[in-house]
This record gives C-alpha cells, sequence and structure tokens, in this order.
C-alpha cells in the first residue's frame, strides 16, 4: 500500500497536464517528479516455482510491465533469494536492499486432470504486506495468457487503472514493393507472440476493427473489381460481407454494443457516412452534404459519433448525434484533423494530424479541448486504443520505407516500437479477453 | 472462380506489359551521336546495302494504343480533384479514341500520394476517378462503358517519397478492362 500512492500521483501528473489546470498549479505537482520525468517503479518478479514454464512465465511479466513504461523490473541477478516458496513469506530484508518496490513470486502445479494451476502473490516489500494473491487455472498451451492475466492483475493493483496485457492486435501484414505491395490481414498477443495470418494477401485488405465486446473484426478489403467490408469473427472464422454496393465502401467501425456497423459509402464520387444494422441489415443515412465524410467512431455509451470531413475546406473533425444530427466542428489547431478514434474509457479522441510536413497522433477532448501532440513523425497514422485507454498503437512510415507498428501512452513519455519484429500497418487493438 | 483467376492474371499481364510500354515511351529518345563516319572506306566485297527500316507501332484500338499514343495517365494537384489544364487535351484524346472503339471499356481509378491517412485518400481518390468519368462522360463516351475505383495511397507509380514522386502519384489512371483489339 506504501508506494501505491506515489505511482497514482505519477499518474496524476499525466491526467493533470491533460486537464489543463493552470501553469503554477502543474508546476507545483510537477515538482513532485524528477523534470517532469515517470519514474518507474522498481519490481522483482523472480521465476516461478514448480512444474515447467516458470522463467517463461516471469519473462513474459517481466517484459508487459517494463513496455508500459511505469515499472522497471529489476535484473534477476542481483535477486537476495531464489526458488521462492509461494507459502513462505520472502525475505523482505534481502528485497529492500536492492531497492525493490514491489515482488511478484509464483508457482506453478500440475493438476490430476493435466490442467495448469499458478498461484501468485504481490507484496510491498517496505511494509510487508501481501497485496494480492490470486490462482489461476487453465489448460497447459494457455500459460501465456495465464502470465498475461497475472500482469494485468499487478498493473492493475499498482497504478489503479485496468490492465491491457491479456488482449490481442489485428494488424496488417506489408510485404512486396510499394506499387504493388501484399497485404495480409494478421493476429497477434499484444507482446508480439503467436502471430498468424488471417487472409491469404491476394487482395488488399486495410482499416480491421474490433467490435468492443466480442473477438469480431470488421474491415475493408480493396480489389480491381471494387471494395467490401467484411465481418469476421475470430473464433468461429465465420466471415460475411456487409452486402454489395454500387460505389465505394470503406472506414467501417462497429457500435459499442456490436449491433451495428458505421462506414463509408462513395457515390459519384461524394463519400458520406451510413450506419447498417447488423441484424435486420437496413442501411441509415447519417450525413449528406457535398464534402468527404469518413472515418466514423463511436462515443462508448452510443450516443455520439466523431468523424472526418472537408465540409469546412480541409479534413477536420466533428462530432454529430448518433442518428447524424446536429454535426459540430471540435478540431481547431493547425493542420488536417483525420481518423478520429474515441477512446473506450469516452474521455478522449486520439488522431492523426497532419501539420508543416509532418505527421503526429494526438488525443483531445470530445468537446475538442486539451489537445495533446504525443508524436512526430514523417508519417504517423491510424491510433488504437489499448483496452485501458491509457496506451494507443499507430503505424509509423519513414521516407521510401516499411511501415512499422509503434505504441505511445497518452502523455505521449513512453513512446516504443511495438513487440512484432515485420512490416505492419492499421492495428487495431482488441477488447480484453474474457 | 478459376475463370476469374485466369482472367485476373492476364489482366495482370497486360497491365504489367503496358506500363512498361508507358515506361519505354516516356523515356528520351536516344539522339544521333557521332557514328562512323560516312566516306571512302576500304575496298571490299560489296554488303547487301543498307536494311530497310521497319516500321513497328501498336496496332490501332489495342491497349497499346491507348497507351501509348493517347496517354492512359492524368496529374492532379495536392488535394485537388479538378481536372487540370494540362489533363483536358489527355481525356479529350481518350474520348475520341473510346468513341472510335465502342466496344471498349473501361475502369478509371483514383490515386493519391502518401501524405494522407488511408481512408480520407480513398474518398479523394473517388472524386478524383470521378472527376475524369465526368469528363469523358462529357465529351461523348457513354458513362455505362465506364466504371470507377479509389486505390487511395495504396498503388503509387512512383516509390519515391519526394515532390516530384509525389506528383505522379496523384493520378487518374484510365485502364482498359474489355473490348480493345
Amino acid at each position: 500500500m506504501s508506494f501505491r500512492p506515489v505511482l497514482a500521483a505519477l499518474l496524476a501528473i499525466a491526467a493533470v497536464g491533460l486537464v489543463g489546470l493552470p501553469r503554477e498549479a502543474r508546476a507545483q505537482v510537477g515538482a513532485t517528479i524528477s523534470q517532469g520525468v515517470v519514474e518507474p517503479l522498481p519490481i522483482a518478479v523472480p521465476a516461478f516455482s514448480g512444474a515447467g514454464r516458470g522463467a517463461d512465465m516471469a519473462a513474459v511479466i517481466i517484459a508487459n510491465l517494463e513496455r508500459s513504461g511505469l515499472f522497471a523490473p529489476i535484473n534477476a541477478a542481483a535477486f537476495p533469494e531464489r526458488n521462492l516458496d509461494i507459502g513462505i513469506q520472502p525475505d523482505f530484508a534481502g528485497w529492500k536492499t536492492i531497492n525493490a518496490q514491489a515482488l511478484v513470486n509464483g508457482a506453478i502445479t500440475v493438476e490430476g486432470d493435466g490442467k495448469l494451476r499458478v498461484d501468485f502473490r504481490l507484496w510491498d516489500v517496505f511494509s510487508g504486506e501481501q497485496m494480492l494473491g490470486l490462482q489461476f487455472t487453465s489448460t497447459p498451451e494457455n500459460w501465456r495468457r495465464v502470465a498475461h492475466k497475472i500482469s494485468d492483475a499487478v498493473y492493475e493493483r499498482l497504478t489503479g487503472e485496468k490492465g491491457y496485457f491479456d488482449s490481442r492486435v489485428v494488424f496488417v501484414a506489408e510485404s512486396g514493393p510499394r506499387g504493388n505491395r501484399v497485404k495480409r490481414l494478421m493476429i497477434m498477443d499484444q507482446d508480439g507472440a503467436n502471430p498468424s495470418s488471417l487472409t491469404d494477401g491476394s487482395y488488399v485488405v486495410m482499416t480491421p476493427r474490433f467490435s468492443a465486446n466480442s473477438q469480431e473484426i470488421t474491415y475493408m478489403a480493396l480489389r480491381p473489381t471494387g471494395s467490401s467490408i467484411y465481418l469476421f469473427n475470430i473464433e468461429t472464422a465465420r466471415s460475411e460481407t456487409l452486402g454489395r454496393f454500387p460505389g465505394m465502401v470503406f472506414a467501417p467501425r462497429f457500435s459499442p454494443d456490436g449491433g451495428r456497423v458505421a462506414f463509408s459509402i462513395e457515390r459519384g464520387g461524394n463519400s458520406d457516412i451510413w450506419v447498417m444494422n447488423l441484424a435486420s441489415r437496413s442501411q441509415t443515412r447519417l450525413t449528406s452534404d457535398p464534402g468527404i465524410d469518413t472515418s466514423p467512431s463511436y462515443a462508448p455509451d452510443g450516443g455520439r459519433i466523431v468523424f472526418n470531413s472537408d465540409r469546412g475546406g480541409s479534413p477536420q473533425l466533428y462530432v454529430m448525434g448518433a442518428d447524424g444530427g446536429g454535426a459540430r466542428r471540435i478540431s481547431y489547431g493547425s493542420g488536417r484533423y483525420m481518423t478520429p478514434v474515441w477512446s473506450p474509457n469516452g474521455d478522449f479522441i486520439a488522431f492523426t494530424k497532419q501539420q508543416g510536413g509532418q505527421f503526429h497522433i494526438g488525443v483531445m477532448r470530445p468537446d475538442g479541448s486539451d489537445e495533446r501532440i504525443l508524436t512526430t513523425s514523417y508519417l504517423d497514422e491510424g491510433p488504437t486504443w489499448a483496452p485501458n485507454g491509457r496506451v494507443l498503437m499507430f503505424f509509423r512510415e519513414t521516407p521510401g520505407g516499411a511501415p512499422r507498428l509503434w505504441t505511445v501512452d497518452i502523455t505521449g513519455r513512453i513512446l516504443k516500437p511495438a513487440p512484432y519484429q515485420g512490416s505492419g500497418s492499421d492495428p487495431a487493438w482488441s477488447p480484453l479477453l474474457n | 472462380m478459376s475463370f476469374d483467376a485466369k482472367r485476373a492474371i492476364r489482366l495482370a499481364l497486360i497491365v504489367a506489359a503496358t506500363a512498361s510500354m508507358a515506361a519505354c515511351a516516356t523515356k528520351p529518345k536516344p539522339q544521333p551521336g557521332p557514328g562512323p563516319s560516312a566516306g571512302p572506306g576500304p575496298a571490299g566485297p560489296r554488303g547487301p546495302g543498307p536494311a530497310a527500316p521497319i516500321d513497328t507501332r501498336p496496332i490501332p484500338g489495342s491497349v497499346q494504343d491507348f497507351v501509348i499514343n493517347i496517354g492512359d495517365f492524368v496529374y492532379f494537384d495536392l488535394d485537388r480533384y479538378d481536372v487540370r489544364s494540362d489533363a483536358a487535351p489527355v481525356l479529350d484524346a481518350q474520348a475520341a479514341w473510346l468513341r472510335q472503339y465502342p466496344s471498349v471499356k473501361i475502369r478509371i481509378e483514383g490515386n493519391c500520394d502518401e501524405r494522407g491517412t488511408r481512408e480520407y485518400n480513398l474518398a479523394l481518390g473517388a472524386r478524383r476517378a470521378n472527376a475524369v468519368r465526368d469528363y469523358l462522360v462529357s465529351r461523348g463516351v457513354p458513362a455505362s462503358r465506364i466504371t470507377t475505383l479509389s486505390w487511395g495511397k495504396e498503388r503509387p507509380v512512383d516509390p519515391g517519397s519526394n515532390e516530384d514522386a509525389w506528383s505522379r502519384n496523384r493520378n487518374g489512371h484510365t485502364v482498359i478492362v474489355e473490348g480493345a483489339r
């Protein structure tokens, strides 16, 4: 308990910066951390004891926590004790000497029915208090997911925010020359493990997006004969299209309840936003002005939609009711604003911004206030929210190069290549798995 | 399915062939330089004499004819989709050719440079494709012979990342899909 306020304060700093307090208030709070830099929390995660995968599970947890930027896992070479018994209190005096503030220990047991049981405890080293004691049981091949669930539990207990590690990412793997890129839909765990292809690359795929409450995605396919929007269930491999349309269809995104898909339909060169009810297949037109209207994204309560329109002369962000009424521009900074995505928490809208020859990923409040630019490069595009609404994944392209996946937290301080070595674009982060 | 696949492969081959021809066509023609000097040469046996030139040109009404003699690309300004003044003569010639060969059907593909987002560029490419379509229709090409498609920024003709490449990648590409000789 003793260190939780420290970390909570760090996260509060991040939030405060976005709320836009007066300058002196910011400086005051900022003084509690060194030069406005988040100090990652030192944490020790020794190899779990017991059968098999103990070191592997610890490695997965360490990598998750370290990648979040909020934790500094301590090198195992420094550990004062090894082969910790989950049933015995750790020797806290020893862990204090290496400055560990938190300690995770765990044990793996193979049950009579072949199932894997993992017990773990999270300790506050300075008070000696047990902060968590949890037990997971699953099939042995699920060991990585158990490690992700433990990571989520530790992250949530120590930061006060929901975790995001037991989740997956669908993205577009790119290969071949620029003029004729082969684009395959792929899925991987959020830490880059278990990548596998969902489409064969025989047609161009773009912009996959997850349903907020299921393992279903929607994406766009583009062939010389035209475009189509697919629904694809990752667990059942069931695939279907939204149907045939006279013009281009693109930019699909689920409503928060998963029952509808909003997307753009182009007719005679003009793109407008429509919504299809997936049960009845009825379509409703939401916009009808002569500008480009695209990239719709629902608020998590389903009541509003943020979208991209150039009706005012350049691409900007607008918010309208989910029935298409009351459209109001929210982006007023200089530059072009595109690909808005509403946070699953509802508190921010992430976007791609193009200004002065550079591209940026940024966030703003749903009313357009408190804009914050998080990244800058030759081409940064297409943010997607981690399920906890604190981290974004996007893709970055260098001049003439192939795109790569990156992550950034909503303070902009923790910017890292995503843990996938290949070329990828258009990431879509899943909700937490069950 | 296999028919479609075969057809797609054939189309791809034609597109590749015409694209490479187009690339050749845009290269500057070699200028005559100092060759072997004429004049009295060493005496010897008489050869068959200079070979008569053979004129090579695309079959009228073929895809190659359209690509080389008419031009299958027109270009657009940054963020614009109105037909440029230098594009109008090309599209006039396309329309005349298409009127001359009424069985030809075309697909107009709109393309964008990489300096925009995928989704916005899909919409912008559709505007460009439709601007070309509307122009051809206004010059007497029946709309029933034309389909449009936007590739957005997915199919740059120039892989570079500079102004020159971007200006070439902002285009409307008239692709013959059937009916050529």
